[in-house]
């Protein structure tokens, strides 16, 4: 039942203030209808005895207290989910787009159900710990810094590194290899449609486009939409995970955009802010989306989240990456400098963690010499660093033959290990193999983090 | 005051976020008093009263709740239930069973409207007595005894305040937490109590008197137990930018530390932590009883998703329940994960209520009500006797967490934890680059507990004549040879290490010694976890002795390091590793390899 009210006493920014003189239910959709038939939605967000505020989710711009009529829809916010939704893309709300034209599409989808965008947080008690694998194809990820099923683990980028071609490479390469069902969602937020039309064409190009739903804020949309739009898309992922048993990997990028947002209207509600302009609640607001990740105790499928963002100035501290890291469990950077040197996927190693990787992998898992050998790999490359630094002082020709060996493994393992082709998928035993080959330019004895089992059985010298 | 006891009523008049506001009440109730809406079963905490209405945080969610909605008043504040069935238990932040929730919505999901109580009623419990009727009885008073699990022993004690003849004692037998245990009869006013006992989290419970600490938690890290000690009764803080280590710490502290029971507040971090905690826990067996590590603890919980006001209650929830059991005489340690999230719940609390903001957005009361949190910690004497007139001592240790925004210490809630605790594990974001873990800064962290447990320690000393050093005076000589390699530092950068005299070579030689076979220890290793005291002693005494030796060598012109010869050096670096804790011997035998090569050379 909706009742229709034409009372707007106020318009700042993203919110109306209505005259309160209806029954309204916290949290309660509105319709706002305008003269020129154009419908936008909003939702009650405060309200006392005097007055209602409600949040729009579109733009407000052209809403006058003359031209608009409020609906008060009895419903919370809900988005429709549909089993049939692979290969699609959609908006903010929920309804189907076309890319190249941003028009909404005709839909044919039979909606299935409907649900509250916001969720209902998991009991900690229900939450299965996770440790089964997803494989990325990314030497880097699968083989450093695994990725597990209910984990998030952010990409922290920075402008002009190519964190779009990364994630177009996880979103077509990534599997598990279990053969349960898996899929995964993809969710721009305020992104620009040449972004939006690559993402299109590589998922077209990788023929993995079928196994892609895709959720896409524009960058000239209502920046309320890019609030909406992460949970629309973890909305969607619930329900394939939790209710149709499959495997969902959720990209979100970028979520500096994300960010941004969340200040505008937060100063738009001239709410008092905390460092760099951004609210207090931030760490809320993020723990909100990112704990939409994980697995629940005797259910089959789980949502594992990468969202990627990008840190201003390269500046780690800043207020996103920061309140990310402290959420998440590790981090993905990626280095300018080794971006500059040409290599891709430039990450910076010794300043990424995948914190559930240790119980997840293993013989039974990827495979023995897994663990010894990324450790071995990380501490290699920090002495190789070293080395580098040393030869400013006393030259190449100063060093010893241990110096001069990681000299060799450091060179290859950026140019062989960490670099790698964008559309090249590696599975578990090829980036192993690769990694034996780097640490191969190391005498035995250095290879003092791997147990001598898997020396004998892998090691092979360099001629 | 006179109140009358029939139940209030009022209603919402306004809604924003987790605040409502209700008229009608305002005459009836009293600050942190109960509320609830009865429809919805969603449970508030008066937060303030103004003479036409009040102003109330709810515990959920208030989605789909319009104004006009009845609310009552519960006419208590909240409280903790107490008794047996508390160990083991994984509660929200004002103690709703988190399993019980799971049972009644297997899709995992923190429903709206929960309305178990706290504790088991239908749990049956032996109680048995040891004091008799007719007997004189006062407050904290030990009556009887549960067996809760196989080493905590359940002290049924008469509440604060109350004391009398005992009119009543029930007799050896099994009974659910509120059947009636004990009457206790005061002039001729006879009062009824059972097993459950409530206690406000904001009230600290009452004890006989403070005692200063002297006894160390042990924590089994070594960089802890002998630079910066915690005591049985002491306050700790954590701070660390992400990923610095700060919750592997405090996991380490819930395994191994030797208090009797831990209460863990996982207060607005991460769920699958949580998940990860309890699995660790329930597959934790302590090995001589093949329990699992669970019976010894109670989580409080509240993930970042979870409403924020249930958040702020946690950190006092969980004090509240350790003062209970401390009260018994048991060491309670609190481990709480982290004050900073804590600290922020009540921030978007005091800026719902749009308060004038302090620093930081962060409300002008946060040190007192920090201050109210940490204060709840020490080694007491508590209230009451025992049958046989003993009385006991019991302690609270308190570790909590700090989760600084950007890493920078001088944030408030780091600032302000500071003034407040006795010590200081500083992590360093550094240290965690590099892969050294624990993270914890030597330069800048600190204990003020060493001269309290420096007599606990030199009773266990180890006596080993080639190196006459107790814990304390090891304590000094590693703060001296890492200090003096800190000062070094700026020379290498200018001359290389090796254009440096010897004897400041000695210095960087030993300080790299005891990080990488000291400071460094593995969280994740079996063998390495916890080092138990007499391994540290060793560890450390085998260090300080290639230092002691490498001053003499010096004089004759040679260099320790050259003469150990690296598979030693190896092997020394790995004792915490290789050497398990009850094989001490192997200490002791790579202790007489090492003399041996320096006897050799002296011949
Ligand atoms: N003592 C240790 N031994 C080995 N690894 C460690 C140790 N401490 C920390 N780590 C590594 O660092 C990671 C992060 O540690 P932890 O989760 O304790 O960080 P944190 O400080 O609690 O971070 P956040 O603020 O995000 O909660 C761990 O997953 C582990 O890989
Ligand atoms: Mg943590």
């Amino acid at each position: 039942m909706s009742v229709i009210y034409k009372k707007i006493q106020q318009i700042i920014g993203p919110l109306l203030f209505l005259k309160n003189e209806h029954n309204a239910q916290y949290g309660e959709i509105v319709k706002i209808k305008t003269s020129d038939e154009s419908i936008r939605t909003g939702q009650i967000v405060k309200m006392n005895e005097d007055m209602i505020i409600v949040e729009v989710f579109e733009d407000t711009s052209g809403l006058s207290s003359e031209n608009a009529e409020i609906v008060f829809t009895g419903d919370i916010f809900k988005v429709s989910i549909s089993k049939d939704m692979f290969g699609q893309t959609f908006n903010s709300l929920g309804s189907p787009i076309d890319i190249r034209s941003k028009n909404i599409l005709d839909s044919d989808i039979l909606t299935d159900v409907q649900r509250d965008i916001n969720g209902i947080p998991i009991n900690p008690f229900a939450r299965e710990y996770p440790i089964d694998i997803i494989q990325t194809g990314v030497s880097v990820i699968d083989g450093l810094f695994t990725l597990i099923r209910g984990q998030k683990l952010p990409i922290f980028s920075a402008q002009g590194l190519p964190h779009n071609k990364l994630a177009a490479q996880i979103a077509t390469q990534s599997k598990v290899v279990s053969e349960e069902p898996f899929v995964i969602i993809f969710c721009g937020i305020g992104i620009i449609q040449d972004e939006a039309i690559y993402f299109l064409k590589r998922f077209q190009e990788s023929g993995t486009l079928q196994n892609i739903i895709s959720f896409i804020n524009f960058a000239d949309d209502p920046i309320i939409e890019r609030l909406i739009i992460p949970r629309v898309a973890l909305t969607t992922a619930e329900y394939y995970a939790f209710e149709k048993d499959m495997h969902v990997l959720v990209i979100l990028i970028d979520m500096t955009n994300y960010a941004e947002a969340l200040r505008e209207l937060s100063s738009a509600k001239e709410e008092i802010p905390s460092r760099k302009g951004y609210p207090g609640y931030i760490y809320s607001d993020f723990a909100s989306i990112y704990e939409r990740t994980g697995k629940i105790k005797g259910k089959q499928g789980s949502i594992t989240q990468i969202p990627i963002l990008t840190m201003p100035n390269d500046d780690i501290s800043h207020p996103i990456p920061d309140t990310t890291g402290y959420i998440t469990e590790g981090q993905l950077v990626l280095s300018r400098d080794l971006h500059k040197k040409g290599i891709y996927p430039p990450f910076e190693v010794l300043a990424s963690i995948s914190r559930l990787m240790k119980d997840a992998i293993g013989a039974d898992k990827t495979r023995g010499d897994h663990a010894d050998v990324s450790s071995q790999l990380l501490a290699a490359y920090s002495s190789y660093l070293e080395v580098k630094d040393l030869i400013s002082i006393v030259g190449e020709d100063g060093l010893n033959n241990d110096q001069k060996n990681l000299l060799k493994f450091g060179t290859d393992f950026e140019q062989k290990f960490i670099n790698q082709k964008s559309n090249e998928t590696r599975d578990f035993n090829q980036t192993l193999t690769i990694a034996w080959e780097t640490l191969s330019h190391l005498n035995k004895k250095q290879l003092i983090r791997i147990h001598p089992s898997f020396i004998n059985k892998y090691y092979k010298t360099q001629v | 005051m006179i109140r009358e006891n029939k139940t209030k009523e009022g209603y919402i008049s306004a809604i924003n976020g987790s605040l409502i506001k209700i008229k009608g009440l305002e005459k009836y109730v009293r600050l942190n008093d109960l509320i609830k809406i009865p429809n919805y079963h969603i449970l508030g905490e008066i937060i303030q009263i103004f003479s036409d209405q009040v102003i109330a945080q709810c515990f959920d969610p208030l989605t789909n709740i319009s104004l006009n909605e009845r609310v009552v008043s519960l006419n208590e504040p909240l409280s903790m239930e107490l008794a047996p069935g508390i160990l083991g238990n994984v509660f929200d932040g004002i103690q709703r069973p988190l399993e019980q929730l799971f049972q009644s919505f297997p899709t995992g999901g923190l429903e709206r409207g929960f309305k178990f109580p706290c504790l088991s009623r239908t749990k049956k419990w032996h109680f048995i007595p040891i004091r008799k009727i007719n007997e004189e009885i006062n407050e904290g008073d030990i009556i009887g005894t549960v067996q809760e699990t196989t080493d905590i022993n359940h002290k049924i004690m008469i509440p604060p305040f109350i004391s009398g003849i005992l009119s009543y004692i029930a007799p050896e037998g099994d009974y659910i937490i509120t059947d009636e245990i004990f009457t206790v009869k005061r002039y001729d006013k006879e009062q009824s109590f059972s097993m459950l006992q409530k206690w406000p989290i904001t009230k600290s419970r009452p004890y006989n008197r403070k005692e200063n600490p002297n006894e160390p938690l042990i924590t089994g890290i070594r960089a802890i137990d002998l630079l910066f000690p915690i005591v049985k009764g002491g306050t700790t803080a954590i701070p660390g930018g992400f990923g610095t280590g700060k919750s592997v710490i405090q996991q380490i502290l819930a395994k191994w530390c030797n208090a009797d029971i831990i209460v863990y507040i996982g207060c607005g971090e991460p769920g699958n932590e949580i998940a990860n905690i309890m699995k660790q826990f329930s597959e934790t067996l302590v090995s001589k009883s093949h329990k699992s590590l669970l019976e010894r603890v109670v989580f409080i919980v509240n993930t970042s998703n979870m409403p924020v006001s249930a958040r702020e209650a946690s950190l006092f929830s969980g004090v509240t329940i350790a003062e209970y059991f401390r009260d018994m005489g048991y060491d309670v340690a609190v481990l709480a994960d982290s004050t900073s999230r804590w600290a922020e719940s009540l921030r978007e609390v005091s800026g719902l209520l749009e308060e004038m903001p302090a620093e930081e957005g962060y409300p002008a009361y946060l040190p007192s009500k920090l201050s109210s949190f940490y204060e709840r910690a020490g080694l007491i004497r508590a209230l009451g006797k025992d049958h046989l007139g003993n009385e006991r001592k019991g302690s609270i240790s308190i570790v909590g967490t700090i989760s600084p925004p950007a890493g920078d210490f001088s944030e408030p809630v780091t600032a302000t934890t500071k003034r407040l605790v006795q010590v200081f594990w500083a992590l360093d974001p550094n240290l965690a680059y590099l892969k050294h873990y624990p993270a914890i800064n030597w330069l800048n962290s600190y204990s003020n507990y060493p001269q309290f447990i420096t007599d606990w320690w030199f009773e266990r000393d180890i006596d080993w004549p080639e190196i006459d050093l107790d814990w304390s005076e090891c304590r000094n000589q590693v703060n001296e040879i890492l200090s003096k390699e800190k000062d070094l530092k700026h020379l290498i950068q200018l001359i290389g290490e090796k254009n440096l005299p010897d004897d400041q070579q000695l210095i960087l030689f030993s300080a790299k010694m005891i990080k990488n076979g000291f400071l460094l220890q593995n969280a994740f290793d079996e063998i390495e976890a916890y080092t138990n005291y007499k391994k540290l002693l060793g560890i450390i005494k085998i260090l300080l002795l290639i230092y002691k030796e490498g001053k003499n060598l010096i004089e004759q012109g040679l260099m320790v390091e050259d003469i150990l010869g690296q598979d030693l050096i190896n092997s020394i670096l790995r004792i915490g590793q290789t050497v398990p804790n009850d094989a001490f011997e192997r200490i002791e035998k790579i202790k007489s390899k090492l003399i041996q090569k320096l006897r050799i050379l002296a011949l």
